[in-house]
């Protein structure tokens, strides 16, 4: 592990020590006093304001722990205490994208484990790793609630329903060159790790109308029920 | 087919832009509401506990009954916590509810917080799911502009404040109190009950924490009132609910009926197995952490009561079918390998079980297995079973312990033949046509 001699608050390898540029150090901190307004109590603001340090690195960087603490008035090891519990919380740089595909069990059995196999091949690369690109960072992930879509493939946090081994290269590929992706069941683009971040630091990207409001295995029992209630009506006649 | 389908709060998710307030206006959305303000809130506690409803969240506590549990109001603040950490495996119905009809869930946290004497409530979802994060933020939006939030709710004094934030990726938030340490900004792991949230949970103050499904279900309870409710399901497992139908069927998705409906009436409106060269194998009737179901089970009916007795939970209705292609031991070996991922590490019997455990359901899946492997199994999962802090360490034996049950020579033969030899497992996959086609 490369420390450089710096501090590792579990951030592997320890980088991006350099101090924010003034102007973003700023907002960084005009961004976090927003968020800590919604809380009772500032501490809450924490989680949020990981994925706001990592809407700016692209991963939770030292300096980012150390701008969290300052602000909360925590230890930097408290916070990375914290920063190292949740799985989104990346502990290196993440590509653009990062590339989940589902292999918790239903899922893998649908065909997630395929994909999986295939994909890492295809990409070269294996879990939570990058390719030489910085585009897309690969993972294999746990039961995303899209059961009824298995197998089920994410790229930023967004639905890719019922994919495929073939399916799901393509999608690598598009991301890879920038040509446009639609998710199944999402915006009507996948943004960057940076910006779906600060989305989830709390902070709209006017982009909720987008998209379906239900997915078609959403809709299955629905459309039975609609159904049984015209054979009623006929009955009834 | 006895029992009908009661689409109640899927009945309009397939309306263009379902997610906005217009939509929800249309089809009586804030009615429920504009009647809540002026009962007093007793009555609208007693309300719920009249209809009877469980929670939805796979525990099955009477919703009403944790209203009630908070202590009197003492002047001091006292919050109702969502808990939308949908992540138990099988589990998708809250998801597509949000991202579907997220005024639903927010018509039904004014209407609790107004019940429960809450001014600031918290919506807690998942981290992964980023565009139902932007459907419940613009919710949250369009209804502080309508006046349903905020200050003075609809003249009635009352004022309302709403937090939706995005968790991190760590299914044990989805635990009730490591989800309000979650809240509250620390590593997400359980608290020693009691004291329980209704006496000191988020900041130590009185706390009410409920699912979105339990949630969004109060509207229509108010609406339509708590007989209506109890006159659906069992007797004691009152109400409908979703029910989440994913693997080898044919048409899988989201099922709205009444409890007590059995898979095989499920099945049936699902347009059955999907091949029906291949019969059931094993289900889980309310999530991974449910001991698993076989076809002897198809007509258990799926309430409470009645899935306990045949040794299993309703949990959250999370129905996911596993057909005869499907290897049991590699989908437990799988679903062993995610309570090992998710152990928070806070207690000794889970952390160092399930990696034990791990190990063991390894060797079995590829044809490893030494002779005494099952016992061994069985004894860790026994050492783990009500030994934990949670319920997240019992949850990690049910798989195990249903399956040695109901498949043990499936386990036997681990010991010298493969999963992926036994069970080819292209043969499961959703393309499998595909795949042989090609």
């Amino acid at each position: 592990m490369i420390t450089d001699g710096n501090p590792n608050y579990g951030v592997v390898p320890s980088t991006g020590t350099a101090a924010y540029p003034a102007d973003v150090l700023a907002s960084l901190r005009a961004d976090a006093e927003l968020t800590m307004a919604r809380y009772p109590r500032a501490r809450s603001a924490l989680l949020p304001m990981l994925h706001l340090v990592q809407s700016v690195d692209g991963y939770v960087s030292l300096r980012g722990i150390e701008l969290c603490a300052d602000l909360l008035g925590l230890t930097a090891a408290e916070v990375s205490g914290v920063a190292t519990f949740y799985t989104q919380f990346k502990r290196h740089p993440n590509g653009t994208y990062t590339l989940g595909v589902c292999t918790n069990t239903l899922c893998a059995i649908m065909g997630g484990d395929e994909i999986w196999a295939s994909i890492s091949e295809y990409l070269g690369i294996g879990h939570d790793e990058t390719t030489e690109d910085g585009q897309v960072t690969l993972e294999r992930i746990e039961c995303n609630a899209a059961c009824d879509y298995a197998p089920v493939v994410m790229a930023n946090w967004e639905f890719f329903d019922n994919q495929t081994p073939a399916s799901t290269k393509a999608l690598a590929d598009d991301l890879r060159s920038g040509a446009p992706v639609t998710p199944s069941r999402g915006a009507s683009r996948v943004c960057s790790f940076k910006q779906v971040s600060r989305v989830l630091a709390g902070f709209t990207d006017g982009l909720a109308d987008e998209g379906v409001g239900a997915g078609p295995a959403s809709l299955a029992g629905l459309k039975v029920a609609r159904l049984a209630k015209v054979d009623d009506g006929k009955a009834q006649k | 087919m006895s029992t009908q389908l009661t689409p109640i709060l899927t009945r309009f998710w397939d309306d263009p832009r379902s997610w906005t307030l217009a939509t929800y206006e249309k089809h009586d959305g804030y009615k429920a509401l504009k009647k809540a303000v002026t009962m007093p809130p007793a009555d609208l506690v007693q309300m719920t506990k009249d209809s009877g409803m469980r929670g939805r969240g796979g525990a099955g506590f009477p919703t009403g009954m944790k209203w009630g549990f908070l202590p009197p109001p003492d002047g001091g603040p006292r919050y109702l916590v969502v808990n939308a950490d949908e992540s138990e495996p099988g589990t998708c119905k809250d998801t597509p509810l949000m991202m579907a009809a997220p005024q639903l869930l927010i018509e039904g946290v004014v209407i609790t917080s107004f019940a429960i004497g809450c001014n600031h409530a918290f919506i807690y979802l998942r981290g992964e799911v980023v565009h139902v994060y932007r459907r419940l933020m613009r919710a949250v939006e369009e209804a502080y502009a309508a006046g349903y939030l905020g200050k003075n709710i609809l003249g009635s004094g009352f004022d309302l404040e709403v937090t939706v934030l995005a968790g991190a990726g760590a299914y044990i938030c989805g635990e009730e109190t490591a989800l309000l340490d979650s809240l509250e900004g620390r590593r997400g792991q359980p608290r020693l009950k009691p004291p329980f949230p209704a006496v000191a949970g988020l900041y130590a103050r009185p706390t009410v924490v409920n699912n979105v499904e339990s949630i969004a279900s109060v509207p229509a309870i108010l609406l339509h009132g708590a007989s209506w409710f109890a006159g659906m399901g069992t007797e004691k497992s009152t109400g409908f609910g979703i029910f989440s139908l994913s693997g080898h069927v044919a048409n899988p998705g989201q099922y709205e009926a009444p409890l007590g409906i059995t898979l095989r009436e499920l099945l049936e409106m699902a347009g059955g197995m999907r091949d029906p060269n291949h019969k059931l194998k094993f289900w889980t009737p309310g999530g991974s952490s449910t001991p698993m179901f076989t076809d002897a089970h198809l007509d258990v009916p799926l309430d409470f009561e009645s899935v306990a007795a045949a040794g299993s939970m309703l949990g959250t209705r999370a129905l996911q079918i596993f057909d005869d292609t499907v290897s049991v031991v590699r989908a437990v070996s799988r679903w062993t390998d995610f309570y090992a991922h998710e152990s928070c590490g806070k207690c000794t019997p889970c952390r160092e079980g399930t990696f034990w455990l791990k190990q063991i359901m390894e060797r079995l899946e590829h044809g490893n297995g030494s002779q005494d492997d099952i016992d061994k199994l069985l004894d860790i999962c026994d050492n783990i079973l009500f030994r934990s802090f949670c319920a997240l360490g019992d949850a990690s034996t049910s798989c195990i312990t249903s399956a040695v049950q109901y498949f043990r020579e499936e386990f036997e033969a681990g010991m010298h033949t493969s999963a992926a030899e036994m069970f080819p497992p292209a043969a499961s996959t959703l393309f499998a046509k595909e795949t042989v086609s090609a």
